[in-house]
């Protein structure tokens, strides 16, 4: 009976192992495993043989059957696996062809770019954001800054005018009162946003543009933290080896008042001679300075006593800092709305 | 400020190279703009010579061929054009070689076939006036081949300083010349007043000086002279004003400005026998006076400006310009030397309202120190006797006189390291602030402030001055965090994300121009008399106003792009749209996000899925009304409404408005008022349980007219729906015809405690059908 066994998986395991086809595969099944072949049967007959007969064959042909089964599958799931490998291979597609349906890439205008960069590195350093009205009073962008009253700047010839109380404000510097009369002190604050100015459009100039303002007060800021602060943003902008450098000036609102330069870039880029510092290895990006007290007192009721507080601020332009850093030419062009301009940055 | 090096090192020679210098004075707060050479290219070639003969040329009537001694062994022949050369002279000859002001160097030449050797100076060819009549006669007796530069300053560099508008003293030669002292330590020449010739005495014969208005002229002081000859000023004097960068005129003329760039303090002179009754008279102008300045212009005047008045009326306009009537001129015998002190913001305003800025006025807007009156009274006394072989006639007329001297003010020397972070020890201070020229007390707990620096009166000012001299620039840079973490707000994160949301689907931001006129409220046809926001004084007519819409600026930008061949520009603005005030405070401006698309995309429902994309971004919940709009398709425009709060508009871009911009295919446009939308939009959202127990779907169709809107028929549906119906959505439009349509929607149920079964639902299934039919007229489709 073992020997029979033996005999059937034998033949069994050749037309399987010979199947070409499912169909092929699918017959050798039958016959070999199927409801009328001879295996099966035999593990049916099991109960008929000698008791110590059983327990032999039945684990044989039990074993058989597995076994054959398995080969089936395997045999199955190869046959298959050769198939879909052949479909595939014949469905082919030109991947260099372009993506479909085409994806529209959309930017920032630089100059938006550029501004939550700014943003970006003054969070980074524990500043907050905030933004103020275009469209101000004297008070605010004069006054209340400590502007003489003959300030050249104060001209109809340089400042627009809505009416004799109202401007189009000339600097975002007018938030620094309006944001200390809302927020008691400590303050760490940067003020983004759109500036005007009575000048013909040309190369640099424009009757509007952006300005950063930032300022920090509080019982202990100093001028050394101002030069700290820039330094780290100068780089942050222009590269980790930038520089800066500080030089006194004057503002109405702040004093002592002082330029910032930054290392040229360009020169360490290797341009010479350079275009962007006009060889002095230097470019001026913004004015400060430490708060002048005389601001201070114009929200003393809000918690700014200048005996007690002392901090500084800064304004810069945005489309300086974007102009240098890629190399504009013409700050017209960020008004021109050109994409092929456009698309060029972010 | 233009300062001639050789004239400022009359007064202090700091020894340093020019660059050196400049890096001084710009690290100190004076900063140089530029480093200009004024004059000759190089004084190599330039002598002196004599004209030992001048012949006509044989074959031209204006050409003399002279023969000059350079100091070599044989005169050198040069052809000369000038009228005035003659044997005798003594003369500044370029020889071949030399380098001329505008850097062409001299070679030797054949004039009408005579050769010359070089060339016979006229001034104007050196850079040191403007007269090219004739060639320089020079008053010098030195031997021929002497170096011209050391009898005549043919070269010299000029530093430009920008000078903040803090310091006027500084708009002058010596008050550089301080600051260079202040700077570099060098030693400071004593001031060119220190001496006043002038004989004493408050009187002048003859003259009688009135003012009327002492809070605007603090100081009125005048000098007279007789016997004044008028002429050519002499040719150093020339020089230093070409240099300066003023023109010479006459020596009285060049005096004025001479001493006003030396000292800071405007002069003016008036003929003494033009001045009618020998009285002047300032007072405020009367309204609509009018008065010819100088330039022969007529200026109207008004209440608030200052005139001076002789006894025939208006003869100048005080501190700004000088009156056409009494000016000098060759005749004058007679000056009469104005000095005087006026209210700066007062000048400043004059000066801005008649549009007239003048050397005098630029000083003079900046309230000046009185005592500078006398200062220049003196430097101007000495040349005018020197110069002009003037006579003095009695003393000065004095009126308001000097004012206090300078009050001392208490100062904490500390207070500069508490403000700089790095404190300066006492004595340094102490010498910083005397080389300014201000008095610390010994102690330092008072320092008086000189009196040219009217800007110096507080501790601060002083503290300024210590951080500045002592350099800034030394200063170490700290970095600490402030006393909280940074962040944008949860708006501005709302306002980045919604701009962002639009550049993933493939929008270009633009920035249009703040600026706007009329015509843009015509163009978006809107009514007349939409509020707007006026300029005064505007750059042109055309940005009279401040755009009240963005729109505009978006269609320019894609008619510009269009134009230059991009087929269909999608862009957008993010950006400020500005509205009067209703209660007569400040202008508002709203932040809105306009977008426009442009062709196969430019239609409503387009425009209005970006909306949805924006406002769902930012989960604002809103709903959607059709609305007619003056710039948009009548029937093809949504307004976009949180609660009853219009918060955004979508539709396509009325025709003509299109037009109006050239642009001849379909435009489509959307607002999200994001001032509004970033402020609805939730700061956090908390979880909500949709796992635990699934959702029941089931799909409802139903038939309706065609015009009731969508968003109706999803409301009733949701009303209908109760507490159980999680989310309903139009998935499938069917136009029937004969005004009917099929709206297929998708319905999810859900229940926060249990699985949903059909018998949970049926009945508010059926609720919603019934609602359907009783609100809507609708029939399930079958």
């Amino acid at each position: 009976m073992l020997e029979r066994i033996d005999e059937l998986r034998a033949e069994a395991e050749a037309q399987i192992a010979a199947a070409q086809t499912g169909a092929e595969l699918e017959e050798a099944r039958v016959r070999h495993l199927g409801r009328k072949a001879e295996l099966p049967n035999l593990l049916r007959g099991v109960a008929e043989l000698a008791p110590e007969e059983r327990g032999k064959v039945g684990k044989a042909a039990n074993e058989a059957r597995t076994a054959l089964e398995a080969l089936v599958e395997e045999r199955l799931a190869a046959m298959e696996s050769a198939e879909l490998d052949a479909r595939l291979a014949g469905d082919r597609v030109d991947v260099t062809l372009p993506g479909t349906p085409a994806q529209p890439v959309g930017r920032l205008h630089l100059l938006t770019q550029t501004r939550r960069e700014i943003e970006d590195v003054f969070i980074g350093l524990g500043f907050v954001v905030a933004e103020g009205p275009e469209v101000d009073s004297v008070y605010y962008n004069f006054d209340a800054l400590n502007h003489d009253p003959a300030h050249p700047a104060r001209a109809r010839t340089d400042t627009f005018y809505v009416d004799d109380d109202t401007v189009l404000r000339t600097h975002t510097s007018p938030m620094q009162v309006r944001y200390m009369e809302a927020h008691p002190p400590p303050i760490a604050v940067i003020i983004p946003g759109r500036v005007y100015r009575r000048d013909q459009v040309d190369a640099t100039h424009s009757p509007h543009f952006h300005q950063v303002e930032g300022m920090w007060v509080d019982e202990d800021v100093t001028l050394t933290d101002l030069k700290g602060t820039l330094l780290a943003f100068a780089r942050a902008i222009f590269g980790e080896d930038r520089e800066v450098r500080v030089r006194p000036h004057f503002f109405p609102f702040t004093e002592p008042s002082v330029e910032v330069d930054v290392s040229c870039f360009k020169c360490a880029r290797g341009g010479s001679p350079c275009s962007v510092c006009k060889a002095e290895g230097w470019i001026e990006i913004l004015g400060a300075g430490m708060v002048d007290p005389n601001v201070f007192e114009y929200v003393r009721e809000h918690g700014y006593d200048p005996d007690r507080v002392q901090g500084w601020a800064f304004g810069m332009g945005i489309e300086r800092v974007a102009m240098l850093k890629h190399e504009i030419p013409d700050l017209r062009l960020f008004y021109e709305n050109d994409l092929r301009f456009l698309e060029q940055f972010g | 400020m233009r300062v001639p090096l050789t004239w400022l090192e009359q007064y202090v020679d700091p020894g340093l190279p020019l660059r050196e210098l400049g890096d001084r004075l710009t690290m100190t707060g004076t900063k140089v703009e530029a480093l200009h050479h004024h004059g000759v290219g190089s004084t190599d070639g330039f002598v002196v010579g004599r004209v030992l003969s001048a012949e006509q040329h044989p074959d031209a009537d204006r050409l003399s061929v002279c023969m000059v001694d350079i100091g070599e062994a044989e005169p050198s022949q040069i052809v000369c054009g000038a009228p005035n050369v003659a044997a005798g002279q003594v003369v500044a000859v370029a020889r071949p070689g030399a380098v001329m002001p505008d850097g062409t160097k001299l070679g030797k030449a054949k004039l009408r076939g005579v050769e010359s050797a070089g060339m016979i100076l006229a001034e104007d060819e050196v850079g040191i006036g403007t007269g090219h009549a004739g060639i320089m006669e020079l008053d010098v007796q030195v031997p021929s081949g002497t170096p011209l530069d050391s009898v005549l300053p043919i070269a010299t560099e000029v530093l430009e300083l920008e000078i903040t508008p803090n310091r006027p003293d500084c708009l002058s030669v010596y008050g550089i010349a301080r600051e260079v002292h202040a700077a570099t330590g060098a030693a400071l020449a004593t001031p060119p007043w220190a001496d006043d010739p002038h004989p004493a005495g408050d009187g002048i014969d003859g003259v009688s000086i009135t003012v009327d208005c002492p809070d605007l002229c603090p100081r009125f002081t005048a000098r007279a002279y007789e016997n004044v000859t008028m002429g050519p000023s002499p040719l150093w004097l020339k020089a230093r004003l070409m240099a300066a960068g003023q023109r010479p005129i006459s020596n009285v003329v060049d005096i004025t400005n001479y001493v006003m760039l030396l000292t800071g303090q405007p002069l003016h002179a008036f003929d003494l026998d033009r001045v009618a009754g020998g009285s002047l008279v300032i007072r405020r102008a009367k309204d609509g006076e009018p008065v010819t300045t100088l330039d022969d212009q007529v200026r109207t005047l008004d209440a608030d400006m200052v005139v001076i008045d002789d006894a025939d009326g208006p003869t100048s306009i005080a501190g700004v310009m000088g009156g056409a009537r009494s000016e000098v001129g060759d005749d004058t015998t007679r000056v009469l030397m104005e000095v005087a002190t006026w209210d700066g913001p007062n000048i400043n305003r004059t000066s801005w309202r008649l549009g007239l800025r003048s050397e005098a006025s630029a000083r003079n807007e900046k309230s000046l120190s009185p005592r500078m009156a006398m200062d220049a009274q003196a430097v101007a006394s000495a040349l005018m006797v020197e110069l002009c072989g003037a006579t003095p006639v009695g003393g000065t007329i004095d009126v308001g006189g000097p004012g206090p001297d300078p009050e001392p003010i208490a100062y904490r020397p500390a207070r500069v390291g508490e403000l700089v972070g790095v404190p300066v020890a006492d004595e340094r201070q102490a010498e910083l602030l005397r080389a300014v020229g201000c008095e610390p007390s010994t102690t330092l707990d008072a320092v008086t402030p000189p009196y040219w620096r009217r800007d110096v009166y507080r501790e601060a000012d002083l503290v300024e001055e210590v951080a500045r001299l002592d350099g800034v620039d030394r200063l170490p840079a700290t970095l600490h965090a402030p006393f909280r973490a940074g962040g944008l707000s949860p708006a501005q994160r709302a306002r980045r994300r919604a701009e962002d949301v639009l550049v993933g689907r493939g929008f270009y931001e633009i920035m249009g121009w703040s600026f706007a006129d009329d015509t843009l409220l015509e163009q978006l046809r809107v009514p007349a008399g939409y509020p707007v926001v006026r300029i005064e004084n505007p750059m042109s007519e055309r940005e009279g106003i401040m755009r009240p819409a963005i729109l505009g600026s978006v269609l320019q930008a894609v008619a510009y792009n269009l134009a230059r061949g991009v087929a269909e520009p999608r862009l957008f603005e993010s950006g400020h749209a500005y509205e009067p005030s209703q209660d007569g405070g400040l202008p508002s401006q709203q932040h809105q996000l306009i977008g426009v698309l442009v062709g196969r995309d430019a239609t409503v429902l387009g425009a209005k899925a970006h909306v949805e994309a924006v406002l769902g971004a930012l989960r604002v919940p809103v709903r959607y009304e059709q609305t007619d709009r003056p710039m948009l398709h009548p029937g093809k425009g949504g307004a976009v409404l949180h609660e009853d709060e219009e918060i955004g508009l979508f539709g396509e871009v009325h025709p003509l408005v299109a037009r109006a911009w050239d642009i001849e295919v379909p435009v489509a446009a959307f607002k999200v008022v994001l001032d509004r939308a970033s402020e609805l939009a939730p700061e956090t959202t908390l979880y909500r349980d949709v796992t635990s127990f699934p959702a029941l779907r089931l799909d409802l169709a139903v038939v309706v007219a065609d015009d009731v809107p969508a968003a109706q028929v999803v409301e009733v549906v949701e009303t209908a729906g109760g507490a159980l119906l999680e989310r309903a959505e139009i998935f499938d439009v069917y136009e029937l015809g004969e005004g009917r349509r099929s709206l297929a929607l998708h319905l999810a149920f859900r229940a926060a405690d249990r699985t949903l079964t059909d018998e949970d639902v049926a009945p508010v299934r059926d609720a919603i059908v019934a609602a359907l039919a009783e609100q809507v007229s609708g029939e399930l489709r079958a």
